[in-house]
């Protein structure tokens, strides 16, 4: 059962991605990479994972991308009004799209033989054991990751901040 | 045994989503009568006694008009649009604990679809989701007045889900669970949330307005900028399916804040009734109807009663007052929390 779902969603997700490359339309390249995250998060409530799967939906298809389809519809870009790349950026972004996926082919290369852990807690998902090993054992990561993010928000206020004359 | 449980289940669905639907039903015709009666005339009298089937009279209006879907509109996510708004509006109700448990043959069974763990999580999640039915029908009409109606309502949510978020975290740390079963059953008797945390309730229902773009936060659909604003190209059912979508998230909306802030399916003087378990459950979800039904009409007294707000002060309110308002909260509540724990040392 959980095997069927498994591929049905991975099917989804594989489609939605690459429908995010092909669209010509803007916005539905959006509207793909929302669906996408939802299969995403299907896969996450299928590890039992139910507190990262909807802080996934909470955080990027309810916030992040919520922003950028704003930002995309203020702008109204449309497939007539985008402007044709010079042919030097495309050779560019193929030529660091190849880099990307030779960086990650080399990082999955020897995924298949990690043995899986029978040990490991079929709960660990659940949010209660998250909290516990994210406050005891990744603490000074996970405050430092916060104080990053603030920084960054600081940074992006004083950027947006208007010049007073 | 176990298809009878499925069957429970089943009937539950259905009856949770047909309550709904009949709520948010008469919640129009509430609507017109509340709003009559705010504004000294009549409302509704003609369909049946009362203007009773005037819901009935406004669906099949709804059903037999003309539809019309715009030539330079994008087809697919014109009817996508209302069809999300419709969906995501009905999917909540499942996390509700709708009553107390049961006891069917010595087996008892709880008076909600699904208690997982992070109920209140799920809602959020769903609530910060239905606003691209918005966005979607109104980029998707090809119309100025539209795409402004769908840009107001995005910033909107955006802004207002923080403030919601933080009064959120502010209960969840004196509750202690995300599961809204467990938040219910902690306020049994008069332990109600609102008590110990007036200011995230008060927040909390004022984000709610916004959510549900209610007025006086109905900036996306305000008819004397925008025409009609986001559903200004829509007729026939997929423009009532928006307003119904609307209602049915008021409904959802009432059904949060009594069961968050205002004890659910609880009552004063629960353990002083003698009658037997399934009785009390059976009172408990009358009453939890009543108070649903009081925060409803409370949504339609304010909607009748202050003027909208403009499009800047919505804004300076929700990012320079009630978002460091549930900054504070947050911070006050833990501070307390740990002071009551005994892990606050001077």
């Amino acid at each position: 059962m959980s095997v069927i779902a498994f591929y049905i969603l991975t099917v989804l997700c594989i489609f939605s991605a690459l429908m995010v490359v092909f669209s010509k339309k803007p916005v539905h390249s959006v509207l793909y990479t929302i669906f996408c995250f939802f299969n995403i998060a299907g896969h996450f409530l299928l590890l039992n994972a139910q507190f990262l799967a909807i802080v996934h939906i909470i955080v990027y298809a309810g916030a992040i991308m919520v922003l950028f389809l704003f930002t995309i519809m203020f702008l109204n870009l449309n497939a007539e009004v985008e402007p044709h790349k010079s042919n030097l950026l495309k050779v560019a972004a193929v030529v660091c799209g190849g880099l990307l996926l030779l960086i990650l082919v080399s990082c999955l290369k020897g995924a298949e033989n990690i043995p899986v852990n029978p040990m490991l807690d079929t709960q660990m998902g659940m949010v209660k054991n998250l909290g516990m090993v994210l406050y005891n054992e990744y603490m000074l990561p996970f405050e430092m990751l916060s104080i990053l993010f603030l920084s960054a928000m600081v940074g992006a206020v004083l950027l947006g901040k208007k010049e007073t004359k | 045994m176990e298809l009878f449980d499925l069957l429970i289940k089943l009937a539950l669905v259905v009856a949770v989503f047909t309550i709904a639907l009949v709520i948010a039903m008469y919640s129009t015709y509430a609507e017109r009568k509340v709003a009559a009666f705010l504004q000294d005339r009549l409302g509704p009298n003609r369909a049946g006694p009362y203007g009773i089937l005037q819901p009935l009279a406004d669906g099949g209006k709804m059903f037999m008009k003309e539809e019309i879907i715009p030539s330079k509109a994008d087809t697919f996510l014109f009817i996508l649009g209302p069809c999300i708004a419709m969906m995501t509006a009905c999917m909540t109700g499942v996390v509700i604990p709708w009553g107390n448990t049961l006891i069917i043959d010595g087996k008892a069974y709880i008076m909600q679809v699904t208690d997982i763990n992070v109920g209140i999580l799920f809602a959020f999640a769903v609530v910060s989701i239905g606003v691209y039915g918005i966005m979607i029908g109104g980029w998707a009409s090809n119309n100025k007045y539209s795409l402004l109606g769908a840009i107001r309502a995005s910033s909107q949510m955006i802004s207002y889900e923080l403030a919601m978020g933080f009064s959120i975290i502010a209960l969840i740390m004196t509750t202690g669970s995300l599961s809204l079963r467990d938040i219910v059953e902690q306020q049994s008797g008069f332990h109600w949330n609102f008590l110990y945390q007036p200011l995230g309730c008060l927040l909390f229902i004022i984000c709610a307005f916004a959510e549900t773009n209610r007025a006086p936060f109905d900036l996306p659909e305000c008819e004397t900028e925008l025409v009609g604003g986001y559903h200004t190209e829509y007729s026939s059912m997929k423009l009532g399916f928006y307003l119904f979508a609307e209602y049915i998230n008021m409904f959802i909306s009432a059904a949060i804040i009594s069961a968050l802030f205002f004890g659910g399916y609880n009552f004063p003087f629960l353990d002083k009734i003698d009658a037997p378990h399934n009785v009390i459950t059976l009172i408990g979800t009358a009453i939890f109807f009543a108070k649903i039904i009081f925060f409803i009409f409370f949504f339609m007294w304010v909607r009748w009663t202050l003027p909208r707000f403009r499009y800047d002060q919505l804004m300076h309110l929700g990012w320079y007052v009630l978002l460091p308002i549930s900054i504070l909260n947050v911070l006050v509540t833990g501070a307390v929390t740990l002071f009551r724990n005994g892990q606050f040392h001077f």
